[in-house]
């Protein structure tokens, strides 16, 4: 044990703050980051994203803070409006793939056959890279948003899922379970009341931590054009739109937008890593 | 190590199999239509009786499972079919595009492998420091940058604002393939590799660092620090060695990350590799060519998995004594 908590608490460390608080103030700030984006994509009216040819092309000013585009749409508001479509978009996607990766992983604990079915789908769906699946179901489902979610929920859940059965593997063998397992309960019963609650800690930083890569992955499935149709105020959209007035030297078209959606992913990635820090402090405050 | 290598080459074909009844099914299912995509604009000029024909001739009045064993059937025998855009066997272009691509992939992936590696050691031998800190902030937001975006901003910075290199392709525009010298074809290569590589460092770093971190507070070098050796010679004797090995398999690992990143790089630069083909493929309904590469990618990535099995069964002696306990 000593050897463990040396392994993991270097000595080094200085100890003028709390890991523990700050992560906890970082994860809210992050949180209401978030919220502040999602409630001002709400309340922002679609005024901007009037097509107005006597505002075109302009760079940006404190009129319009993103600058214009060739249609006279203010950026700004096409970079919020597309941001908090991908939020939801992210949210849907992120929330179905966690909900497979949970029931597939409790295959685990049920049923031995289903369970290797479930490793091979697992293997399967790792051996082909991301793009390629997300392109192949985007292509078999004819694009459009409904297109996106499905294909972003049936290629993130892999990953949480091993997570969560390394994590049933480690519970199944403890004593508290085989005891249970004596006085007759049922595996299902077990699932139920002994292993899914030891999950939710980690489902819910891997529901966060699924949201980022969503939300990147999204943007660039609908940069390749396999995503969302043009007509959505999508990133993107808007970065592949302005891929064709690279040489205009028009760069508030591209910038602007790509530095808010990288933004919003750091922020999710932070937000999910601190929140492992308060939820699983021994495994997340290693890094 | 000859079981090693059978078990794997078993696991890679059922791997293909499933797979490849995977992605007929997906695609089968689609919307699109074949005929409409081998014909194009000009569905409207054959008649119901033509277009049977074709139907036939391809075999797409046959059900479903009879299809796709034919389709087996004929890759097994190394015909992959002709590609609907290209007019071309899909075996062709897919070794055309490879090559391309095999290039840009390469050169980023061992200047993505060498500078993570020295910036996650940098950061782990440092940790706490503010060296550390821009380094693994550096990584953490890498790790959230779209690739392509990336590639924008550079095509914007050095492409069409400083006017130092290209803004495209992997060759001059209006060239033939012949006159095209090595210094062009390294200048039309620079912002995509930069793209590729610079993004790629992230997760080599981070991972290094944490392991690094990991082996600095084990007891064996609180031992050698004790005896008195300190940076590099102990990074050079006791760190490297237990450091390298997963960090080079990780990278070896990786090879679907980077087939993702050279999809979207490739897309950015219109430079004709792999990834630019099948996106116009899934674009265009070319499902030839569609199906064609997404088998090669997955022999690709398991190539990139069984390297990094590989180096542990043959350089680390710990597995070895393991395999025999098996």
């Amino acid at each position: 044990m000593t050897e463990l908590i040396s392994k993991y608490l270097p000595l080094k460390r200085s100890e003028k703050y709390n890991r523990r608080k700050r992560a906890l103030a970082t994860s809210i700030i992050g949180a209401l980051i978030l919220l502040a984006l999602v409630i001002s994509g709400f309340f922002i009216g679609t005024d901007g994203l009037v097509v107005n040819f006597e505002a075109a092309n302009n760079a940006p000013s404190l009129q319009h803070p993103f600058g214009t585009d060739w249609l006279g749409r203010d950026m700004f508001v096409r970079t919020v409006k597309g941001l908090t479509l991908s939020f939801w978009v992210g949210l849907l996607a992120a929330f179905i793939s966690a909900l497979i990766a949970l029931l597939l992983s409790l295959l685990l604990v049920l049923n031995k056959t289903l369970d290797s079915l479930v490793t091979g789908l697992i293997d399967l769906f790792l051996a082909l890279p991301h793009i390629v699946t997300l392109i192949l179901i985007s292509f078999m489902l004819g694009g459009g948003l409904k297109g996106v979610v499905i294909a972003l929920a049936l290629t993130h859940w892999p990953r949480l899922a091993r997570l969560l059965r390394a994590e049933i593997m480690q519970i199944k063998n403890t004593e508290y379970i085989t005891v249970s397992r004596n006085m007759g309960k049922s595996w299902y019963w077990i699932a139920r009341h002994h292993i899914l609650p030891h999950l939710i800690p980690q489902l819910i930083i891997g529901f966060i931590l699924t949201f980022p890569h969503a939300i990147l992955h999204e943007a660039s499935i609908t940069f390749l054009g396999f995503g969302l149709s043009s007509d959505k105020p999508a990133i993107g959209v808007i970065l592949s739109e302005a891929m064709g007035y690279l040489s205009s030297g028009m760069w508030w078209l591209a910038l602007f937008p790509g530095l808010m959606l990288l933004l919003m992913v750091a922020v999710f990635d932070s937000l999910g890593r601190n929140l492992r820090k308060v939820f699983d402090p021994f495994k997340g405050q290693k890094g | 190590m000859i079981k090693f290598i059978l078990r794997k080459t078993g696991k890679l074909a059922s791997l293909l199999i499933a797979i490849s009844l995977l992605s007929f099914i997906l695609v089968s299912n689609s919307p699109e239509d074949p005929v409409q995509s081998y014909i194009g604009a000009e569905i409207s000029r054959i008649s119901p009786e033509q277009r049977k024909n074709i139907e036939e001739y391809w075999g797409l009045n046959r059900s479903k499972p009879e299809q796709y064993l034919l389709w087996v059937k004929a890759v097994f025998q190394g015909n992959l079919g002709e590609s609907l855009i290209y007019r071309k066997p899909v075996s062709e272009i897919i070794l055309e595009r490879f090559s391309a691509s095999i290039v840009l992939m390469g050169i980023s992936w061992l200047l993505s492998g060498v500078f993570g590696f020295l910036l996650g050691i940098l950061a782990g031998m440092n940790e706490g420091s503010i060296l550390d800190r821009f380094i693994k902030s550096y990584s953490f937001i890498m790790a959230s940058t779209p690739a392509f975006w990336f590639g924008l901003l550079l095509l914007m910075v050095f492409a069409a604002w400083l006017n130092w290199f290209p803004v495209g392709l992997a060759s001059p525009a209006g060239s033939l393939a012949g006159e095209v010298s090595l210094i062009d074809k390294l200048k039309h290569l620079v912002l995509p590799v930069a793209t590729l590589s610079i993004g790629g460092v992230a997760s080599i770093a981070l991972h290094t660092r944490e392991k690094i971190i990991e082996v600095l507070n084990s007891e064996f070098i609180r031992f050698a620090k004790a005896k008195g050796e300190r940076g590099i010679k102990l990074f050079w004797r006791h760190g490297l060695r237990n450091i390298s090995l997963p960090a080079i398999s990780l990278h070896f690992a990786s090879f679907g990350e980077l087939f993702g990143g050279a999809v979207l790089t490739e897309q950015v630069f219109s430079y004709p590799g792999l990834g630019q083909a099948i996106v116009k493929a899934g674009l265009g309904g070319d499902v030839p060519l569609l199906l064609g590469i997404t088998l090669f990618s997955v022999v690709f990535i398991f190539v990139g998995n069984f390297m990094a099995d590989l180096l542990y069964v043959v350089i680390d002696p710990r597995m070895k004594i393991k395999q025999t306990h098996d």
